[in-house]
């Protein structure tokens, strides 16, 4: 895979074969005014190196919750959960991961290229360093020629690749996505999950994805993880093993149809429609 | 012929000048106000100027007792064209090394306001920062800095002259002071609002980058926090002004817009009165467009929309 002297901060090389997540009897039951609500209830699961897993399910259904917890944004309340072989704040503080939130985030007064600039110098990256990275990784997200833009100069779409740029600049092994695509309309969704396609394709992270939109978790994943609300659960995990090349035709396709049917039968039996 | 009915009925609007568009409705207010202003001043000094005409035994028409309301050496109220006129005087006719020139008095207040302003500024970002940084000092400072605003600072300023002039500390220091108290606290206010305006997306952001505190501060509250800062400070500058005007009266001061107010009340000079009020005004103005100034600058470097 990728050899290590690329990595900015020194962590090792991921084989293929290592496990990028492993949760094991994951619980999260959030303190409220209301009382006690259980985001997460024994959530085991395992996400292999390479692999593009989506969470899907109704809201309440713990899916950001989980993939906060992978960040160590939260912290479970039993359960044991691994990122690349370490606990979730070892893997922050080593940079495993980049997040790209349901918001571009971008900072306001800073331009296109010194946002993506902005995490490589909080990790002490020389400027040399920096520029190649900006460079590489804007052309990588097609955003060449908007380095001094301003964020409110750009389209929601061109703004949200600008975040994923700056999610990758610093090139962590792992890439967590809650909703990049959620804010979007439908056209510009459907573009960024091809342009996420080829790119997840030519880079070979892994990547853990949380939508509520069928088409888009089948049509991406090579896993897809069915959760369902009160408590916070998964109740399916599909596998979605299909060619990484994929085209938006493959959407047509029978076997398309028939893991998107399996995904709408899980949420079913999750009575994710009953409200 | 229903041609021309129609166009007398309904007559083509004029196309004003976008300039006139602009001013006309300040200019007209102004116009309006110096109007009231001239009759207000009429009927205010007319006993004055009748009992001077009787003392004296001259007999006068309707039209010197009018002349003589509008140019009354000690009025109640001055016209308008007679506080020009001394304000021009005070301003121009005097070197201004001059203890009678305007602009030697507006320099004095002037820097103490800016000694003021920037110790204020200073303390108000210290604060500001404990504020947010340490969760205690929130519940604990914060009521002790309000109460310090509660203080009637007429009645404190010269207690803190006549004590600081005991140890020996005269002049412009013991101005600026006063001026501080008074303008740190919209800093305050308006930076701990700013330092804890990021939204929780972009700590979160830091937090996944493990971001050190000190880079938190610099890369996301410091700049989130700037437009609140502009804001305040253009509260703080005037406020500033008002303190070391106030900080001039209880020194009887020799110098200074405050000891200008105060000398020609002294002697019922109420034509000096108002020129130093114009020029307190004027310096407010400038120092709010000065603010302003700076503001527009760094939003150009922010990336501010135009």
């Amino acid at each position: 895979m990728r050899s290590p002297d690329a990595n900015p901060v020194g962590l090792s090389a991921v084989t293929a074969s290592a496990l990028a997540v492993r949760a094991q009897g994951v619980s999260l039951t959030f303190e409220t005014s209301d009382g006690e609500v259980e985001a997460l209830s024994g959530v085991d699961l395992d996400v292999a190196a390479g692999d593009f897993v989506s969470f899907i399910g109704p809201s309440g259904c713990g899916k950001t919750t989980l993939l906060r917890v992978i960040a160590d944004l939260e912290q479970p309340t039993a359960g044991t959960i691994l990122i690349n072989g370490v606990t979730p704040e070892t893997a922050r503080l080593q940079r495993h991961y980049g997040y790209v939130f349901q918001a571009p985030a971008l900072y306001p007064w800073r331009t296109i290229e010194r946002n993506v600039a902005l995490p490589l110098e909080i990790m002490g990256l020389d400027a040399a360093t920096r520029r190649e990275r900006i460079a590489h990784y804007l052309k990588l997200v097609n955003l060449s020629g908007f380095e001094r833009k301003y964020p409110w100069q750009l389209s929601g779409g061109m703004q949200q690749r600008a975040s994923i740029a700056r999610a990758l600049s610093f090139e962590p092994a792992l890439l967590l996505m809650d909703e990049p695509f959620g804010a979007l309309d439908e056209i510009v969704r459907d573009h960024l999950n091809e342009q996420l396609l080829r790119l997840w394709n030519q880079t070979e992270k892994t990547v853990v994805f949380v939508t509520h939109s069928i088409p888009e978790a089948v049509f991406l994943s090579t896993k897809i993880v069915v959760m369902s609300p009160r408590p916070g659960r998964i109740i399916d995990i599909i596998a979605c093993e299909f060619p990484r090349d994929r085209t938006l035709e493959f959407r047509e396709t029978p076997e398309f149809i028939k893991i998107a049917q399996r995904v709408r039968a899980g949420l079913r039996s999750g009575h994710s429609y009953d409200e | 012929m229903t041609n021309s009915t129609y166009s007398e009925a309904r007559p083509a609007a004029i196309r004003w000048h976008p300039t006139v568009v602009r001013y006309a409705p300040v200019v007209v207010i102004v116009l309006a106000l110096i109007v009231i202003w001239y009759v207000a001043a009429v009927l205010m000094n007319m006993n004055i100027v009748r009992d001077a005409f009787e003392r004296n035994e001259t007999p006068y028409t309707t039209e010197e007792l009018i002349a003589g309301t509008l140019s009354a050496e000690r009025p109640l109220l001055p016209a308008p064209h007679q506080i020009v006129e001394t304000f021009v005087d005070d301003v121009f006719g005097w070197p201004v090394t001059s203890p009678r020139s305007l602009v030697y008095h507006s320099w004095v207040t002037l820097s103490a306001t800016f000694v003021g302003f920037l110790m204020g500024t200073a303390i108000g970002i210290f604060l500001a920062v404990l504020i947010v940084h340490v969760q205690s000092l929130h519940k604990s400072l914060l009521p002790w800095i309000i109460c310090s605003q509660m203080v009637p600072i007429l009645a404190v300023a010269p207690i803190v002259i006549v004590v600081l002039g005991s140890i020996g500390l005269r002049g412009l220091l013991p101005k600026a002071l006063i001026s501080a108290y008074l303008c740190f606290f919209p800093v305050t206010i308006g930076v701990v609002k700013g330092l804890n305006s990021p939204d929780p997306i972009q700590r979160d952001l830091m937090h996944t980058w493990s971001a050190t505190p000190a880079q938190i501060f610099w890369k996301l509250r410091w700049p989130s926090s700037l437009p609140f800062l502009f804001t305040s400070l253009k509260v703080s500058i005037t406020i500033s002004l008002i303190g070391a005007i106030v900080a001039e009266l209880p020194t009887g001061a020799q110098a200074g817009i405050g000891a200008r107010l105060l000398a020609g009340s002294y002697y019922g000079q109420t034509v000096q009165i108002w020129a130093a009020l114009v020029a307190a005004s004027l310096l407010a103005v400038g120092l709010i467009g000065l603010v302003s100034l700076i503001e527009r600058w760094v939003g150009q470097h922010m990336g501010a929309r135009p």
